[in-house]
């Protein structure tokens, strides 16, 4: 249970945080706010992903479909219109896919949704791609690549609005009903939970930070086309950290994608396809040995300290 | 007018049944050993480049080869299965969370699989040539390879389908697909006998994939995701377990594939997912179960 | 039982719910066949038969949990057939499980919230809602445990707690599935109690019970269905002394 005295660590903790980012533009070098950007970017992309797969069980693997939207919403538009308004725009645009494609999967079980987000990422590649070669003539679009520190600062901004989202959602009814569908469907229905439609708006809400966060990013790859801007490993990396980190408090997934995308930092250059090789065979360890990731060994560790009694009342 | 339908006919179901065979071995998978093998493809996608290697190194002609990739990837779908989903199947809380993390596990499988083979082969598409002559049938011209994928890919079925319902090993998995606590308690060795299966999947995968490369010259390390996704839809459309319902599917794909294309070329994906989302909203258990 | 309607007009044992030649088949095999079952409000009404006589289906067919075949149901004056469980569970229709259905990671409190939060049609400020949840739970005797996850609970606990969600959706309606089920003479003892407190408090309660010493002491009226048919239909001392039913329930 959460003391009063934990919950003000927390919130000290998160607001140094801020102030340190705030800053870094101001004293680092580019590399390093280039890094960070990164590592915003991954903690983003698995916060979002753990506000819907999460509490309700349903695996999705269509992150990369999102944010691959951003992406390319921000490749088409980023040229006429500012910043902020293009990233808000990528962000809809993942909300409104989420939403059709949730609407219609998620009253299946939860196996099927998850084949379905797996194959959405190829879908929508396969569909621009055509569209691309067949309607618009060009495969492929140059973007005019904003500021470093633009990019930077956009990236805390969405970093703040999507943790600030998850900490609402937990707290509100709506996370109830959330949660309430992850232990058993049929019972929250019962008892008057319109169970499709909030899975379908939580998967759009999280769709929505993942596709804020492609057209923020593609700002600085200053080429897209489809096979680049649609990346499996988009739908990859948010699992393994999440998986990794665990899901069940809001640090868990941030330290899950702040290590990895260091990992990635690291590791990238100089071994490129061993380091995702790498990443698997971690995902399998995980699995394996530490199904409730990071957090489960150190939730342990701390209920070990309290020791918990199981007796039954 | 006769021509053009035998043209379309025969054209859509020569990759029929490579379809109907990968989805046999995802249903495999799935449908007894229950684990939703997302890697699926990247062990069609090692099939075809184990074979490319095979000819183009040591001019092994693809039929051969699978004399050798037949045991080999069923071996090392085995042996995966037994070191991997054995244990993770033993420690997960209940059927639900074990599929739910042998399919996260397969997710993990395909990016380990997938870059070795970067590693291996690199990113260059890859193909060679054989019994790449023409035949005529009824007027209309076809690639001698496909054709012979088309027989063997039937062969590879119906053999299966045999052992299925004859031997001892495939009543054994057909009871281990209908309820595996009751199996278990007639005598089957159950871990046995889902690593048996799981290890027929990684064959028929490694065949699909090297009857595919008799018939594809563009091989990439990177190919084998689509294969998962039509290896799924096929088993949707036909119905989990069901040989010939895969079989059934299979060339109705096949077919869809092969009309799309020709008028629309890099649709067929698109094709392929419209009915997939179709069925999944009108009938999730197959067009083709009772 | 009198009730008074919208115009002040007290009429006699008006009809709460109202389902009409039920139909539902699974493949070939029929589960509920042309039941027509009425339920006056205020009664509790007991629902038995052997296991697999269609029983579970019916309440599932009531719920919205599953799509009749044909026939139609009727709550409050209004069609619901077809309606989904939760548009269901707001009109007023709570039910709980054969097999209980409770949240295991979830505390007692926050079920009851969660029922109070959706099932209801509109629901009173953060002050009123709190007071309504706590007085639930002091009615349902878990007010001691509310911090507890729904796992800890021993399964007479459980079983309240799914009672208490239903209850928390202020429902005129309550469907019980198998409440005595698994729990010890005095735990059946206590559930019985309970029963009879909420039908004195005006709720409507259809129960499906296997245990027969509950049913007679509780209900008024008792419905028995056989193989998806109704067999029966009457008081308590009208079922005992039918053939029929005697029949069927030979050896029970």
């Amino acid at each position: 249970m959460k003391t009063a005295g934990n919950k003000y660590g927390s919130f000290i903790a998160l607001i140094t945080l801020l102030a340190l980012l705030v800053g870094v533009p101001g004293y680092m070098s580019s590399y390093t706010v280039i890094l960070i950007t990164n590592i915003l970017m991954y903690v983003v992309l698995t916060l979002s992903w753990a506000i819907f797969s999460a509490p309700t069980g349903y695996i999705s693997l269509a992150s990369a479909a999102f944010f691959g939207t951003g992406v390319y919403a921000s490749a088409l538009l980023s040229s006429s219109l500012p910043l902020p308004v293009v990233i808000v725009i990528g962000g809809s645009a993942s909300f409104t896919l989420a939403f059709l494609v949730g609407s219609l999967t998620l009253r299946l079980k939860g196996m099927y949704f998850t084949m379905f987000t797996f194959g959405l990422v190829e879908l929508v590649r396969n569909s621009l791609h055509w569209w691309e070669v067949n309607i618009t003539g060009t495969v492929g679009r140059i973007i005019l690549s904003a500021d470093n520190t633009a990019i930077f600062y956009s990236m805390v901004g969405i970093f703040v609005s999507v943790l600030l989202v998850s900490y609402l959602i937990k707290r509100s009814k709506f996370g109830l009903a959330l949660e309430s569908i992850g232990e058993s469907e049929e019972a929250a229905d019962h008892s008057g939970v319109n169970v499709t439609r909030v899975k379908a708006v939580t998967f759009a809400v999280s769709a929505f930070f993942m596709g804020a966060a492609g057209a923020t990013m593609s700002m600085r790859w200053t080429y897209i086309d489809p096979t680049t801007a649609f990346n499996i490993q988009f739908s990859f990396m948010p699992v393994l950290m999440a998986i990794f980190g665990g899901t069940g408090h809001l640090y868990a997934p941030i330290a899950g994608a702040t290590v990895f995308s260091l990992l990635e930092e690291m590791l990238t250059t100089k071994f490129p396809y061993y380091y995702m090789l790498i990443f698997g065979l971690i995902m399998l360890a995980v699995i394996r040995f530490m199904p409730h990731g990071l957090e489960g060994v150190i939730e342990k560790w701390r209920h070990r300290i309290k020791r918990e009694s199981i007796v039954r009342i | 007018m006769l021509i053009k339908f035998l043209d379309i006919a025969i054209g859509g179901l020569l990759m029929g049944g490579i379809y109907a065979l990968i989805a046999v071995g995802f249903g495999l998978q799935y449908g007894v050993a229950r684990v939703l093998n997302i890697a699926h493809g990247e062990f069609i996608m090692l099939g075809a480049f184990c074979t490319w290697t095979l000819f183009t190194s040591a001019g092994v002609t693809p039929l051969v080869s699978m004399l050798f990739c037949a045991p080999f990837f069923f071996a090392i779908g085995f042996v995966i299965y037994r070191i991997f989903f054995t244990p993770l199947r033993a420690s997960s809380e209940s059927p639900a969370a074990f599929e739910g993390n042998s399919m996260l596990a397969s997710f993990g499988l395909l990016f380990v699989v997938q870059n070795l083979a970067l590693i291996i082969w690199g990113t260059p598409v890859r193909g060679y040539s054989y019994l790449a002559f023409p035949i005529h049938l009824s007027g209309a011209v076809f690639s001698a390879n496909r054709i012979v994928t088309l027989i063997a890919s039937i062969i590879l079925g119906s053999a299966f389908y045999v052992f299925l319902l004859s031997t001892r090993t495939g009543k054994a998995i057909r009871a281990a697909a209908q309820d595996p606590d009751a199996a278990e308690l007639m005598g089957v060795r159950i871990n046995r006998v889902l690593a048996l299966c799981f290890g027929f999947g990684t064959m028929m995968a490694a065949l699909g994939g090297l009857l595919l490369s008799m018939t594809s010259i563009m091989l990439s390390p990177v190919m084998g995701m689509q294969y998962t996704l039509i290896a799924i839809i096929v088993v949707v459309l036909g119905g989990l377990g069901n040989i010939k319902g895969c079989f059934i599917g299979g060339f109705i794909l096949g077919l869809v594939g092969y009309i799309v294309s020709s008028s629309q070329p890099g649709l067929s994906m698109v094709a392929y997912y419209v009915i997939f989302l179709f069925l999944l909203l009108v009938r999730p258990t197959g067009l083709l179960t009772k | 039982m009198e009730t008074q309607d919208k115009e002040g007009i007290y009429c006699e044992n008006m009809k709460i719910l109202e389902a009409s030649r039920l139909n539902k088949r699974f493949g070939g095999l029929t589960a509920v066949s042309s039941v027509d079952l009425d339920v006056k409000e205020g009664e509790i009404l007991g629902l038995i038969g052997p296991n697999g006589a269609g029983k579970t289906t019916l309440f599932n067919l009531l719920s919205g949990a599953l799509k009749a075949d044909s026939g139609v149901i009727r709550f409050k004056g209004h069609d619901i057939t077809g309606l989904k469980p939760h548009q269901i569970a707001r009109r007023g229709i709570a039910r709980t499980f054969q097999s209980v259905k409770i949240f295991s990671r979830m505390s007692v409190i926050d079920h009851v919230r969660l029922g109070y939060l959706f099932g209801r049609l509109e629901s009173g400020g953060k002050d009123e809602a709190e007071r309504e949840v706590c007085e639930i739970l002091e009615f349902m005797a878990l007010a001691s445990m509310r911090d507890a996850l729904g796992r800890d609970l021993i399964l007479a606990n459980q079983k309240r707690l799914e009672v208490a969600r239903a209850l928390a959706a202020k429902p005129d309606l309550l469907l019980l599935d198998e409440l005595m089920a698994g729990l010890t003479p005095t735990e059946m003892a206590a559930a019985m109690e309970l029963v009879k407190q909420m039908g004195q408090r005006g709720i409507t309660i259809v129960m499906i019970e296997h245990v027969m010493k509950a049913i007679m002491n509780i209900c008024g009226r008792i419905i028995v269905l056989d193989h998806g048919l109704k067999l029966a239909e009457g008081t308590p001392e009208e079922i005992t002394e039918n053939k029929t039913v005697i029949e069927v329930y030979l050896g029970e």
